[in-house]
């Protein structure tokens, strides 16, 4: 395996990705995701030189929308799903320290 | 020491565009509302649901590129910058990184010593705005409301090119006067809708090098950014004249402690691993859409000096004080198109107007009596109904609430008293019980005159023409 | 014949005759759900209420002749990615285990005003990663040909129910070859249409510049007739787009004289099992036979479309399932100590084992340092695949081969080498990178009877030649 995915690595894109993983966990994902890399690697094989790269396939511009209101109060709606709530608002963890 | 060292600060400005409804979806922006009534499935980050973009966030934010000289890039795209935190409810925002709207523009600011420089704006972007969050102390938690999440932003990124407090604040004014000339935002400190975060890093005099910045948020007005950058320029001094380095952090500004302290979490990884966001598509900005856009464009500041000083008879200062702020320049010119005589109507903005906003702390975005109403009010002084400091009274009412001047007058019983035989009773009877004042005037102390003039107004609550009482007086005695 | 054996197009005309009635159909098919769906597992969620309410209003509005297309009366199974207003929809993740959408996905919209009664909710691969239907945190669906054997995915649920008789229709999603597989490992027709033909919106998104939703049917003409209203130009997808040729239908015609059919050689080699490769080479010539001119040619850079592939989807990945934290809607983990911990307590307790490990890849693609490296070589790639397709079909109509190496595998054989089941995608994913519509139809069987799948692939725009295609071949290989 060409990619060494070190415990920092993991820990950092576990940050990242808000995800935490056990031990067994973590030496699999070390695995996993060097596997991957390598896998991915071929694509340095391809010389993309002064090739422009492809985030929409169609060239598709300009798409907008007018700016006028067209949505009503939906606030029963938008927490209807909510873990907690209270007052009108979503509830979470506090955030400041 | 702290004369040694050179600040150098850079300007991150945020400011909501004055569109109606959202970057991405048709709800409201309206200020104010209750919690969570101006959302929806996409602005609350619903699964499933998509962005599309508001046509009138793009003119504005291509508007303040054209207005402060950048360049607008011709194709241009949205990404994605991912971080979590509750009021981002996509636990990503949409932004723009890798082609922002405009680049490479700026400003000119005068400088403290009276010289012009230009603070240069590296990028324009627009982006959307963050949810908010409301801090509960019963339960322990923080409450979100969504309603401002997905308010169309432009971000103003500066170059380095200040020096001190004052050019910053004059940066700011600038860029609030062009921005509010445009219609495009009405520029609040207080209500967040001009936001700036400062960076801000200390070198030693003629060094060349930049030395470590920080960045500093939550400054919600002038006063706040000035004792920040003072603040935070001697923090950084005193670390390095201790030996100590500073370190690149972002910081936040508590303006009751005036202090800052770093944000530092070790879950804020500040890699936010931006992409091109794949619901959204390119924008093409075509000439014809510039040309329009210009075509569009208000009267700007040097052309509206212009015309005042040929359309209404002001002086120059007037002119400059009045246009340097647009919805005070708005104000002026309502006024006088309902008849307002323009000497009149500046009198009464310069003088009562300013006085009431700088012991209130209003914006001119604030006021709240209309045009038709101050006009009404000058018109009850030019026919002699009211006398000045009966109006004086009136306005102050009115500046509080936008009450019709001539009802007000009839229903508070403030006309001024015509009748000569009422009058002359009045003034007998102050003549009889001073008659000190009344010597003192005989014996050629002419300024006694001015002690019963005060008394026979005040006998009259107010409502004496004073020229009249002053021709009266002299004539009894 | 049974209703649950009919197509939809044959159902809705008995409906419209009066042979049969919606509230019959409903119930039939809820029955054969109610028989067989322990077995199978294709369903997360039944409505049954709600398909029989649907079933007696729609009845009457034929029967007012209100409604006369192809589609009314007939029941149809949704993938749970698609959000419907009302119905719980859980991506079969725990972390959705909850949610219930407040709004309904603009393809079902589309559905609904054309008559389609909803029986429920269909299994799928946990956020549709996967190939089996094995991730799905409510259990795998079995495969109803061979129930020892997965029934593909992400779309397995749907695919599954339509070959099980427990819907007439249903609808999936395909970002990297989720219909077109399914169909293929369950013997119906699926098909990815052209990327912006059918509105994304309320579909919840994997890997956004590669999802589209299309049909999964018994039939190539039951395919043409859901195609035909799925589509639309809506507004509320800036990536949809506004398509005048969508009457599909009106290519239900058997005739493919002068067609050019390529067949890339890449397709048809090391990796591909003797039997499938017999079996699409069999089809080839029954459409040569028809009169299409077929040739091998060589496609080149199929190798690295799932590297591409797979960087690009875990990355968008990645960013889509960010809000699934655990405050707006769905699971949160029981204890946490502040929020990031229950973030990632949430997180890590509601997604499963391939959401994780592709989560993991596309943060790691798309952080800094890394970003030049892999996501945008990637999307390069992207272009330069595009680019080659381009060239082919400058010289076809369209591209022939099989939808995948092999026929289904057996339940539990697929998960414990997740580079292995990637490379299954070889022949699906490509489609998907270049935005092209493909069909999957059924193409003969493999010694262990399971049902082996054709793939055509066209153009942009040019589904028209693959149902005319498609359509032929079903006649074919009916007559053999």
């Amino acid at each position: 395996m060409a990619n060494i995915i070190s415990d920092e690595t993991i820990e950092y894109v576990g940050i990242l990705a808000k995800l935490e993983l056990s031990e067994k966990e973590k030496k699999q994902a070390k695995s996993d995701m060097g596997r991957m890399l390598d896998y991915i690697d071929k694509l340095g094989e391809l010389d993309t030189t002064g090739v422009e790269p492809m985030s929409h396939v169609f060239p598709v511009q300009n798409v907008f929308r007018e700016d006028v209101v067209t949505n009503g109060n939906q606030r029963e709606q938008m927490l209807s799903n909510a873990i907690q709530e209270k007052d009108g608002m979503f509830m979470a963890p506090r955030t400041f320290e | 020491m702290y004369r040694e060292y050179e600040t150098v600060i850079g300007l991150e400005v945020h400011v909501e565009l004055a569109a109606k409804t959202k970057i991405f979806c048709g709800c409201s922006t309206a200020f104010g509302a209750q919690p969570n009534t101006q959302t929806c499935p996409v602005c609350t980050g619903m699964p499933g649901t998509l962005p599309v973009l508001n046509k009138q966030v793009l003119e504005y934010a291509i508007a303040v590129g054209l207005a402060t000289n950048c360049d607008i890039t011709r194709y241009s795209k949205f990404d994605r910058k991912n971080y979590f935190y509750p009021d981002n409810p996509q636990n990503y925002q949409i932004s723009q990184l890798y082609l922002p709207i405009c680049k490479n523009g700026g400003v000119e600011i005068e400088t403290e010593e009276g010289g012009v420089k230009t603070v240069g704006i590296h990028e324009i972007h627009m982006e959307e705005d963050a949810g908010k969050l409301i801090h509960d102390e019963w339960e322990d938690c923080s409450l979100v409301d969504y309603n401002r999440s997905g308010v169309p932003l432009i971000e103003i990124v500066s170059e380095p090119d200040m020096r001190s407090a004052e050019e910053v604040i004059a940066y700011l004014e600038k860029l609030r006067l062009v921005i509010q000339y445009l219609g495009a935002s009405d520029c609040k400190l207080q209500e967040g809708s001009m936001r700036a975060d400062v960076n801000l890093s200390v070198r030693k005099k003629g060094a060349e090098e930049f030395g470590t910045r920080t960045e500093m948020k939550n400054l919600n007005s002038f006063r706040a950014i000035t004792r920040a950058i003072e603040g935070e320029r001697e923090r950084q001094i005193d670390l390095i004249e201790a030996g100590k380095s500073v370190v690149q952090e972002t910081r936040r500004w508590d303006d009751a402690k005036g202090e800052s302290y770093a944000m530092r979490s070790k879950e804020d990884a500040q890699d936010y691993r931006y992409f091109p966001d794949p619901d959204l598509p390119p924008v093409s900005v075509s000439e014809e859409m510039l040309t329009e856009i210009r075509a569009k464009q208000p009267e700007f500041r040097t052309e509206k000096m212009k015309r005042y000083k040929e359309e209404f008879d002001i002086p120059d200062y007037d002119i400059e004080i009045i246009t340097g702020d647009k919805p005070l320049a708005d104000l002026f010119e309502a006024t006088v198109a309902f008849g307002g005589q323009p000497k009149k109507v500046s009198n009464w903005l310069m003088g009562e107007t300013l006085r009431l906003m700088k012991e209130r702390e209003t914006d001119a975005s604030d006021l709240c009596f209309s045009p038709e109403n101050l006009a009404k009010l000058i018109g009850l002084t030019d026919q002699k109904v009211i006398n000045s400091s009966v109006a004086k009274e009136v306005f102050e009412v009115m500046f509080e609430k936008d009450i019709d001047p001539e009802a007000y007058v009839e229903e508070k019983g403030l006309r001024t008293v015509n009748d000569e035989g009422a009058l002359k009773k009045v003034l007998e009877e102050v003549i009889a019980a001073n008659p000190q004042s009344v010597e003192d005037y005989r014996s050629g102390k002419e300024k006694a005159i001015g002690f019963l003039v005060g008394q026979t107004m005040k006998a009259m609550k107010g409502k004496a023409d004073p020229g009249a009482v002053n021709r009266m007086l002299k004539e009894l005695l | 014949m049974k209703i649950t054996e009919m197509t939809a197009v044959q159902l809705s005309a008995a409906i419209r005759t009066g042979e049969t009635t919606a509230v019959e159909a409903a119930e039939a098919v809820l029955a054969q759900i109610e028989k067989t769906d322990k077995d199978y597992n294709c369903y997360v969620t039944v409505d049954r209420e709600g398909a029989l309410a649907q079933a007696k209003k729609v009845q009457e509005r034929i029967e007012a002749g209100e409604l006369t297309g192809p589609l009314a009366g007939v029941p149809v199974a949704l993938k749970d990615n698609l959000c419907m207003e009302g119905l719980l929809t859980t991506c079969s993740s725990k972390i959705l285990h909850n949610f219930v959408p407040t709004y309904t996905a603009e393809a079902v919209k589309n559905l609904q005003k054309a008559g389609a009664v909803i029986l429920g909710k269909t299994n799928m691969d946990e956020f549709a990663m996967g190939s089996t239907t094995e991730t799905s945190a409510y259990g795998p669906t079995k495969n109803p040909r061979n129930p020892e054997h997965v029934p593909g995915g992400s779309s397995g649920g749907s695919a599954a129910a339509v070959a099980a008789g427990e819907c007439i229709y249903a609808i999936g999603s395909d970002t990297g070859g989720s219909i077109r597989q399914p169909a293929s490992y369950c013997g119906v027709v699926g098909m990815k249409p052209t990327y912006g033909t059918v509105s994304r919106y309320g579909l919840i998104a994997y890997g956004s510049s590669l999802d589209q939703i299309g049909p999964l049917t018994k039939d190539v003409t039951d395919c043409a007739a859901v195609l035909e209203v799925l589509a639309s130009h809506d507004e509320k997808d800036s990536t949809s787009l506004s398509r005048e040729d969508t009457d599909f239908t009106s290519a239900l015609q058997e005739d493919v004289k002068g067609l050019r059919i390529g067949i890339p050689g890449d397709y048809l080699g090391e990796g591909l099992d003797d039997e499938v490769r017999t079996a699409v080479l069999q089809a080839a010539e029954a459409l040569k036979n028809q009169g299409a001119i077929v040739e091998q040619f060589d496609l080149s850079l199929v190798e690295y479309a799932i590297p591409a592939y797979y960087t690009i989807a875990a990355a968008e990945a990645s960013s889509n399932l960010e809000r699934f934290d655990g405050i707006k809607y769905g699971y949160r983990t029981e204890d946490y100590a502040g929020l990031h911990n229950m973030y990632k307590k949430s997180r890590s307790e509601g997604f499963g084992e391939e959401v994780k490990r592709r989560i993991m890849l596309g943060s790691f693609v798309l952080s800094s340092g890394y970003y030049d490296a892999y996501y945008l070589k990637a999307l390069k790639v992207k272009a330069l695949i595009k680019k080659a397709f381009d060239q082919a079909f400058a010289k076809y109509d369209i591209i022939l081969g099989p939808v995948a190496p092999a026929t289904a595998p057996k339940l539990g054989e697929s998960l414990a080498d997740p580079i292995q089941m990637y490379l299954g995608d070889i022949y699906t994913i490509a489609v998907n990178l270049a935005g092209l519509p493909g069909i999957s139809l059924p193409c003969g069987q493999d010694r262990k009877g399971l049902p082996i799948g054709l793939q055509l692939i066209g153009d942009c725009f040019q589904e028209k030649k693959l149902i005319r295609a498609a359509y032929t071949y079903e006649l074919c290989a009916k007559r053999l």
